[in-house]
């Protein structure tokens, strides 16, 4: 039973419950909102399982398993419901801001000895790349995405003409192929590993590169940097994903697919119009994604640009400019870095003091400034509750 | 229901895109690149000219062209015109006859390939027995006489290309003949000339390659007498009269055989070497000609002296007293001579040389023997090209005025009209007057007539009088001493030898209303020029620019920049400088416009840019747009060579290196297995995949630059402004501020920065435009003043479009809010290299048409988008890809024209409009008296001919 107060307004509360008697939701749901006083407060409720995942807690079910893995601590992260911004799921759990952070003490006498281990939510990480539409492609296929956001870190790959091996209606054919050549050492796309020397390529955001020279395919790249979706026939088979299978590919798990040589298109659930240059669409927007609807908006927006208007004054050149904190200074930086929403500086701090701070104590600032006061006197009598 | 509607307005949209788009290469320009054979028809008036690239072109009267393409690739060796018909025949480098006829369709002429034929000798013969190394074109019109590298002559009958066995006339029958005493009897070689007797059809002579002339009876099939050459022989010619023959040799040595009925004895010889004493060089093609009074010509090319002057390429002319050695520029392919006279058989009149680079026709009655203007076929890389400017719909009097400049530097001129006059053209008279202007490595700016089908040069403009260059003024090479041998007498204009490559232009800009122009070039020098009808001697004021406006730690590593004359210089009629912008550092000006409503010149180079008020000859603006980091920018082109040179010469050293040591290998060890290893460590070829920064190199270069009078601060007042756009995707915009016209002359001009973009993709911009209230393009300056535009609209919100390589953007003004996008790059992989802005007229209504951009990627295709919605409307393959300094020659028109570049000394026209199309329109009628002189002069011997078949068949069966 330790509330820590934090400098950050986080909010911290241990307590206990009996673990052969857990009671239904709604009683556990009212407790919540007890100890951390906040009746009135709509949460969202989630808890850290064995493997680290956040995963819910909103009805009697999930609520018992969630205790039932308690071993002997569990982790529970409150959240104002307006102002969630996680997802549950595999990997989820990460460092985050604006939660309420309970932790319950199944057993009371249970000493701190482990320190759970630090799992940040999506928001707080930069994505750096991703798998994206296993759904919809072939086995043989992955689809990364690679996301550039005007860091430091080069893309850093290297690609090549070759030839592959399709089969088609008239048997198997040599076409020429593009291929990665080559990785750079800490670069961007050899730390995914997602990619690997001599995988071919066979899109680039959507567009097939059959019969595109390698110049035309390296200036595709290049004009998608800011966002580069590139599909490859991985060279190595062994590391499909699993389709279906709805969780992570593992190392172990082979599709099955390694000795399976290559279907006959790029892709077989065909593009209607590539070939129409007349598209004036801004974005390739026949890729069929799956990625939540607003990252591709936040693509979109990363396709702004900078104007400044004279003495410096920078504003973007996006609909509504008026959004964006702007700082004046830095007139030639790339402006992703200008784009973080409103709460970035707070933000910024919590991420660089979560690191470094107590590893038992998952902090979390408040919702707002004027809650903080509240919160801070909350904190006083935070207390642990035996039922 | 709505989707219903929306369909109607697509189709109706792909309807009226049909209407205003359509792609044609029209015609060619300039002078066909690799010429390497050279024919004529006098009964034509026609002259072709074929291609390495097995192109073959015919030209008539200005305006009447032909171009046909080989399939082959190969190299056009010949080319004969059928006597008296519309039908020629050419051979290839790979031994094939084509044949092609220019049928008439629709009242016009087409040049159509209607037949090939190849040699097919007895089996298991070597293939140099069927070697065609002449073609005689008999005067029937029926036959045709190949002779082989073998010796054999072929006969062929055209145009079906029947081959006429029995009466081949194989090297045996011909041999049995010869004189014993006949020194070199026991190899005749090869085939070098057939000529046929002028005056008697059946009579034709084969001269083989060892000397050995041989006069053949077509009718009776035997030799009827032989002429003893001993030199290796080059040509034949038989005189009009048939009484003499005239051989050509190795040894620059020609002969005059006299012609008789019994073989030729050494008295009737006469011999000269008319270069002689030390070896010469072969004389290559003789021909003597005719005069109904006095003394005939004796043409003849090549025999010069071996030691002294053996890389000339000299044609010899000989007219009585008068001995000139025509002098070119590079080596000759073929001549011919023009005859005047109803049968084209009078005195010659004047004299056509198809040389590597140029044609050049030579007056033969004028005294003097002045070159005649070529209408067509001007060679435009008389000095290479490096930039071209394109200004449509100039207005009469600046066209008046820069054509009596011309006439004034083209006096040396022969006054006769241009002889080749074969031909109809048909083609409607331009619509406007186009002006194209080059500019050249030599600093010159020539300005070409490129309203119609020819481009005619009508004006050049020399601006390397304004610098004191390493060339000496006095070195004249056009002189020839007094007394000198061989009569030289230099011709053409072909003179790829720069003086200085400083000089070189590299951007233009004309404005047609006011006639002021602006050339700026290789050595960061502006020029402002104006049109004056009167030579003026003025001195040229400079002003210097810095751009780099005191960033420190950069040394340019460049050329220096030219010295100017400080003295009065004297500049003939035409364009003048008048005030002169030399950059710092002296790099190559990469962008350059002329606003001649507000008297101001801006330009850009790879450190800034920079405005010039040439009223008041005074800097406006400067602006460094140098990255601190970048190095490289401070490299000129000749030091960049210089570090190309050394990278070159180090990878060789690799190269030597590594073989050494693989050799060391196969010493060592004696097994081949060792290599293979070194060869798989040849890297592929590949390419980094990096998003662009701002570190890059020659992210400062300046790309593009505009004014334009626009809302650049609020949406109710329109300014002056100038906007510049930068390798790495920067637009800077300045608000320019003029003073009252009554006081332009002494307030100063001023230039506040605005506005910066940047885009985030950070592609090169290559264009900047402004819309106006209606989406309409701004007119040029003085356009509305001259009530040929329509004035803009400043009531609805202008618009902004920025192109880079690799996207179309549009903004609204003045606050640049992103509208609209069309990226390219990331659809298709494909860069922007040329755009420019056109109107395309609809072909089916009078009053209808729209602006468009009209694009050229690094892929060699062109595109049309649309404005202001930046929509791709078309696009259609045009130049190959591999063709890069075919791209990026490539000009447009406000037309939806353009031209570029398909060898160093040809353009390409084509045309992106439904309603503006340039091209040849032609009717070429077969000779009008051809039919009856035809059969008079074949009929009997075609009579004989069946008889002498009737009977040979008789004699098989």
């Amino acid at each position: 039973m330790v509330s820590l107060p934090t400098q950050f307004g986080a909010e911290f509360r241990r307590f206990s419950l009996e673990r052969s008697k857990p009671g239904r939701f709604d009683e556990f749901y009212g407790l919540l909102q007890h100890v951390h006083h906040i009746p009135n407060v709509e949460l969202l409720v989630g808890y850290a399982d064995v493997h680290g995942d956040l995963l819910p807690i909103n009805n009697d079910d999930n609520y018992h398993k969630a205790i039932s893995t308690a071993s002997p601590l569990l982790r529970l992260f409150l959240q104002r419901k307006e102002e969630a911004d996680y997802t549950f799921g595999t990997n989820s759990l990460t460092r985050k801001k604006n939660t309420v952070l309970s932790a319950v003490l199944l057993r009371p006498d249970a000493t701190r000895k482990k320190p759970p281990v630090i799992i940040s939510l999506p928001r707080d990480f930069r994505p750096v790349s991703s798998i994206i539409d296993v759904d919809i492609l072939p086995e043989t296929h992955r689809r990364v995405r690679l996301y550039k956001h005007g860091q430091e870190k080069p893309l850093g790959f290297y690609i090549r003409d070759g030839s592959s091996v399709r089969v088609t209606p008239q048997g198997l054919e040599k076409v020429p192929g593009i291929f990665i050549s080559r990785m750079v050492p800490g670069g961007l796309a050899e730390s995914t590993g997602l990619l690997a020397v001599n995988d071919e390529v066979l899109e680039v955001n959507g567009i097939e590169v059959v019969g595109k020279s390698l110049d035309q395919v390296t200036d595709m790249m290049i004009a998608n940097s800011h966002n580069l979706i590139i599909t490859v026939k991985p060279a190595n088979q062994r590391n499909n994903v699993v389709r279906g299978g709805g969780g992570g590919g593992g190392g172990g798990t082979a599709s099955g697919s390694s000795g399976r040589s290559s279907d006959s298109g790029a892709s077989y659930y065909g593009y209607s119009s590539h070939g129409g240059v007349g598209a004036a669409a801004p974005a390739p927007s026949h890729i069929i994604q799956n990625f939540p609807v607003g990252e591709l908006e936040s693509e979109e927006e990363d396709d702004e640009d900078l104007v400044i208007e004279v003495g410096g004054e920078a504003e973007s050149a996006g609909r509504d400019p008026a959004d964006y904190g702007m700082p004046s200074l830095p007139r030639y930086e790339p402006h992703l870095n200008l784009r973080t929403p409103s709460a970035l500086s707070v933000n910024g701090a919590a991420l660089a003091s979560g690191s470094s701070g107590p590893p038992s104590n998952a902090n979390s600032t408040t919702p707002s400034p004027d809650r903080a006061a509240e919160m801070r006197s909350l904190e006083e009598d935070g207390t642990v509750i035996t039922l | 229901m709505k989707r219903f509607r929306r369909h109607g307005q697509e189709s109706q949209r792909e309807r009226l895109k049909q209407e205003l788009f359509q792609f044609n290469k029209t015609v060619e320009h300039g002078f066909p690149h690799q010429p390497s054979a050279l024919g004529y028809s006098p009964s034509l008036q026609l002259l072709a000219i074929g291609t390495r690239s097995g192109a073959i072109k015919l030209y008539g009267a200005p305006g009447v062209e032909f171009m046909g393409l080989h399939d082959e690739n190969a190299a056009v060796t010949q080319v004969h015109f059928l006597p008296q018909q519309v039908e020629l025949v050419t051979l290839l480098d790979d031994n094939s006859l084509h044949m092609w006829t220019l049928k008439a369709h629709t009242g016009l002429s087409e040049l159509l390939e209607i037949g090939r034929f190849t040699l097919t000798g007895p089996p298991g013969a070597p293939p140099s027995v069927t070697r065609v190394t002449a073609v005689l074109a008999h005067s029937s019109g029926e036959l045709l006489l190949l002779g082989t590298e073998g010796g054999h002559v072929f006969i062929v009958e055209v145009p079906g290309f029947r081959e006429l066995e029995e009466r081949n006339i194989s090297l045996d029958q011909v041999a049995s003949s010869v004189p014993d005493n006949y020194t070199c009897r026991r190899n005749l070689e090869h085939v070098e000339a057939l000529q046929e007797n002028p005056v008697n059809p059946s009579q034709v002579v084969i001269g083989y390659g060892r000397g050995l002339m041989v006069v053949w009876d077509l009718k009776k099939q035997r030799a009827i007498q032989h002429i003893p050459g001993t030199q290796q022989l080059e040509s034949v010619w038989w005189t009009e009269d048939g009484g003499y023959l005239l051989s050509s040799h190795n040894d620059g040595s020609y002969c005059r055989w006299t012609m008789g009925s019994k073989d030729v004895d050494e008295e009737d010889v006469k011999s000269d070497i008319p270069y002689g004493h030390f070896p010469c060089k072969a004389i290559s093609k003789i021909v003597q000609l005719s005069t109904e009074e006095g003394p005939p010509f004796l043409l003849f090319s090549g025999g010069m002296p071996r030691a002294s002057y053996g890389d000339r390429h000299c044609i010899t002319v000989i007219h009585g007293k008068t001995h000139v050695a025509l002098d070119f520029t590079s080596r000759i392919i073929d001549f011919f001579a023009i005859r005047g006279g109803p049968q084209h058989t009078g005195d010659p009149s004047a004299l056509v040389v198809l040389v590597e680079e140029e044609l050049v026709v030579i007056d033969l009655q004028t005294e003097g023997w002045p070159v005649i203007q070529t209408p067509y076929l001007v060679p435009l890389h008389s000095s290479a090209i490096t930039c071209s400017h394109h200004v449509s719909a100039i207005p009469l009097k600046l066209w008046e005025r820069v054509l009596a400049a011309g006439n004034m530097q083209s006096t040396h001129y022969s006054k006769k009209p241009w002889p080749i006059t074969g031909g109809q053209n048909l083609g409607p008279d331009p619509p406007q007057r186009d002006l194209l202007l080059t500019g050249h490595e030599d600093g010159t700016v020539r300005f070409w007539d490129a309203s119609g089908v020819c481009l005619y040069p009508s004006y050049k403009l020399s601006t390397a009088g304004v610098f004191h260059t390493d060339a000496d003024p006095n070195d004249n090479m056009n002189q020839g001493t007094e007394g000198e041998w061989p009569p030289f007498r230099k011709v053409g204009c072909f003179d790829p030898y720069s003086d200085d490559p400083r000089l070189g232009v590299q951007k233009i800009h004309l404005c047609k209303y006011s006639g002021y122009l602006t050339v700026a070039g290789t050595a960061g020098q502006i020029l402002v020029l104006e049109l004056n009808d009167e030579a003026a001697e003025q001195t040229v004021e400079a002003k210097v620019v810095d751009l780099l406006q005191g960033q420190e730690g950069f040394r340019w590593k460049g050329h220096t920049q030219l010295d100017v004359r400080e003295e009065p210089v004297l500049f003939p009629p035409g364009f003048q400088p008048f005030a002169l912008v030399q950059c710092q550092p002296p790099a190559v000006v990469t962008a350059l416009t002329l606003h001649s409503e507000w008297k101001l010149v801006a330009f850009g180079t790879s450190h800034g840019f920079g405005l010039y008020d040439y009223q008041q000859k005074n800097n406006v603006l400067i602006k460094c747009t140098l990255n601190p980091s970048d190095q490289l920018a401070m490299e000129g082109p000749l030091s960049r060579v210089k570090s190309i040179k050394k990278s070159l010469r180090q990878s060789f050293r690799r190269i030597r290196r590594s073989r050494v040591s693989l050799r060391k290998h196969h010493a060592g060890r004696d097994l081949p297995c060792i290599s293979i290893p070194h060869q798989m460590e040849i890297a592929p070829v590949q390419r980094k995949i990096e998003a662009r920064s701002s570190d890059d190199s020659f992210t400062g270069l300046v790309r593009t630059i505009y004014f334009a009078d626009t809302f650049l601060a609020d949406s109710s007042h329109n300014t002056p402004s100038l906007w510049a756009g930068t390798n790495g995707g920067c637009v800077f915009a300045y608000m320019l501020r003029l003073p009252a016209a009554e006081r332009r002359a002494d307030e100063p001009v001023t230039a506040q920065p605005a506005k910066e973009i940047q885009l985030m993709h950070r592609a090169p911009v290559v264009g900047i435009l402004v819309l106006d209230g209606h989406g309409a393009p701004l007119p040029e300056p003085l356009e509305v003043a001259h009530d040929l535009a329509r004035s803009p609209d400043m009531q609805g919100s202008h618009h902004l479009v920025v192109i880079s390589e690799e996207q179309f953007k549009v903004f609204g003004l003045p606050k640049v809010s992103a509208k609209t996008k069309l990226k390219l790059t990331a659809m298709d992989g494909s860069r922007v290299r040329r755009v420019g802005v056109a109107w395309f007229g609809s072909s089916r209504s009078e009053d209808y048409g729209e602006s468009g951009l009209v694009v050229l990627t690094n892929q060699g295709d062109v595109h049309v988008v649309s404005l202001p919605t930046v929509k791709m409307q078309v696009h259609y393959p045009c130049v190959r890809r591999e063709d890069v300094s075919g791209i990026a020659s490539c000009v447009f028109t406000k037309h939806g024209q353009g031209f570029y570049l398909i060898s160093p000394s040809e353009f390409e026209r084509f045309s992106l409009s439904a309603r503006c199309l340039v091209e040849p329109r032609c009717l070429v009628e077969a000779p009008t008296d051809s039919s009856t002189q035809l059969t008079l002069l074949f009929c009997p011997p075609a009579e004989v001919l069946q008889e002498i078949q009737k009977s040979l068949e008789g004699d098989h069966t």
